[in-house]
């Protein structure tokens, strides 16, 4: 397919999901995975400011993703950092060639295997709420269009933000925040009783999560909440498998 | 979520006090003096309802816990079902109609807005900080941010006394429940359906065993998911 119409085709899926039973956490979660396709890189994560003086992992495509951002945040360096407090893009940063701006982080991105990383911020007027990471294992730049299409897909995280606002009352970002980090830990937990149920991966579990929730139209965190709190069973969630849904 | 600020919170009320009994009303009241509200109440939960008062800083703090443990309605019982801070900053032009029961009761005790925050790690749902004021008025975007710092250290605090004084060691070790590890809430939902118990009690096994073998509760989760650490009944298997 042309990019233009997977990019289109992208654009429609993630307007899709603006509706009134919106879940933040399953809409970020889909746009790091969307972005990864279709800018052919790795692996995506995004980080969310608490309004509090933390940054939080929200969404992310894969284990290492997930771990990076988060020894970003516990060592203190790294591209979303960086990108958060300057609220400037840093992209095609080789880190093979990023000892000196980030020692520790640097060393340990390669450690898992990737060559390349960018950092796009979040922004909501002029505040900076968030930044999108994403890792290249092959030592490729992006181009500008690619950049171009990743800096799209941060401002419409932005919007999903907004999004969630307009069809709550009183909510504001800092509880918007809370609520989609346990959302995320529902899910955590979720995978965890799925998997010890059907004796399969916690990977396979987000799967089965995941397809049950897009075949039903239902939300991520409403099916997973569903499961731990045993209104649905291991049965209901194999019952129809779909093809492999995008991981974790 | 553990932030920063929800950890020294939780570390200053833990400073100083000899009488672990005494570390909830210490909390209410720092977060009462902080933010501007007149008082403040912290009632346990269960998927159930409420469960009891932990403490209040006054009198129509406590009496506003009490009518919803005896009503099963209120702010506070829709802030833990939903698992969403419930924002009431004019309860006489929005209660009676949303809480007929409770309206009544929470006015005559001179209860005019009412600010309830749910206390939960995902699924598990611990209670809630009930912040209330004696004349209608909302909370500015920043305070409610502060109030959720307290709500988060009110966590905290809930998970310190669950566990009793075994568990309980410096906020630090507590700190991991509450903060992105998402190792321990996979091991969570695990342990529950090897154990058959909730996820709740599910945390507290994993918090006992990781106190029990001085180890990082991480790891022990990280051997529950490989299958290592098993809490399946003896003589079960799969």
């Amino acid at each position: 397919m042309a990019r233009e119409q997977r990019l289109t085709r992208v654009f429609v899926e993630l307007a899709d999901t603006l509706v009134e039973e919106f879940d933040l956490v399953e809409f970020l979660q889909t746009l790091t995975e969307r972005c990864v396709e279709l800018v052919d890189t790795d692996a995506a994560g995004l980080m969310l400011d608490d309004q509090r003086g933390n940054l939080q992992v929200v969404a992310y495509t894969d284990e290492s993703a997930r771990l990076l951002e988060l020894f970003e945040l516990q060592k203190a360096e790294g591209p979303c950092l960086d990108c958060f407090a300057s609220g400037q893009p840093i992209t095609n940063v080789d880190l093979g060639d990023a000892a000196t701006r980030w020692p520790v982080f640097a060393e340990a991105a390669r450690g898992v295997g990737f060559a390349v990383s960018h950092a796009v911020p979040m922004r909501l007027r002029r505040q900076v709420v968030g930044a999108l990471n994403l890792f290249t294992v092959a030592p490729v730049q992006l181009s500008p269009e690619h950049l171009a299409v990743v800096q799209g897909l941060a401002d419409i995280a932005t919007i999903g933000l907004l999004h969630e606002r307009a069809v709550r009352d009183q909510v504001v970002l800092a509880e918007q925040l809370q609520t989609a980090l346990h959302s995320r830990i529902v899910i955590e937990q979720a995978k965890g009783v799925l998997s010890a149920r059907g004796g399969t991966s916690v990977g396979e579990a987000f799967r089965l999560l995941r397809s049950h929730a897009r075949r039903t139209g239902e939300a991520l965190t409403a099916v997973a909440e569903a499961v731990v709190g045993q209104r649905l069973g291991i049965a209901d969630l194999t019952a129809d498998p779909t093809g492999p849904a995008p991981s974790p | 979520m553990a932030s920063r600020r929800s950890a020294e919170l939780f570390s200053a009320a833990l400073a100083g006090s000899a009488d672990v009994t005494e570390l909830p009303i210490r909390l209410l009241r720092a977060c009462s003096d902080a933010l501007p509200v007149t008082g403040v109440g912290l009632a346990l939960m269960t998927e159930r309802g409420p469960a009891g008062t932990i403490a209040a800083t006054d009198a129509p703090a406590a009496a506003l816990e009490d009518l919803q443990f005896t009503l099963g309605e209120g702010p506070c019982v829709d802030a833990s079902r939903s698992g969403r801070p419930v924002l009431q900053p004019d309860l006489a032009a929005t209660a009676p109609q949303r809480w007929p029961a409770f309206a009544g009761g929470a006015l005559a005790a001179g209860v005019r807005a009412v600010f309830a925050l749910p206390l939960r790690v995902g699924a598990i749902r611990l209670g809630v900080l009930d912040l209330y004021r004696n004349s209608p008025g909302a909370l500015s975007a920043g305070e409610l941010a502060e109030a959720l710092s307290y709500s988060d250290a009110a966590t905290l605090l809930l998970l310190h006394l669950q566990a009793g004084s075994p568990v309980a060691g410096p906020p630090e070790e507590s700190m991991p429940v509450l903060d992105d590890r998402a190792e321990v809430h996979q091991a969570t939902g695990v342990v529950s359906v090897h154990a058959g118990v909730s996820l709740g009690e599910a945390l507290l096994l994993l918090r006992a065993r990781a106190f029990a073998e001085h180890r990082a509760i991480r790891d022990l989760a990280r051997d529950v998911l490989d299958g290592v650490v098993d809490f399946r009944p003896d003589g079960e298997s799969e």
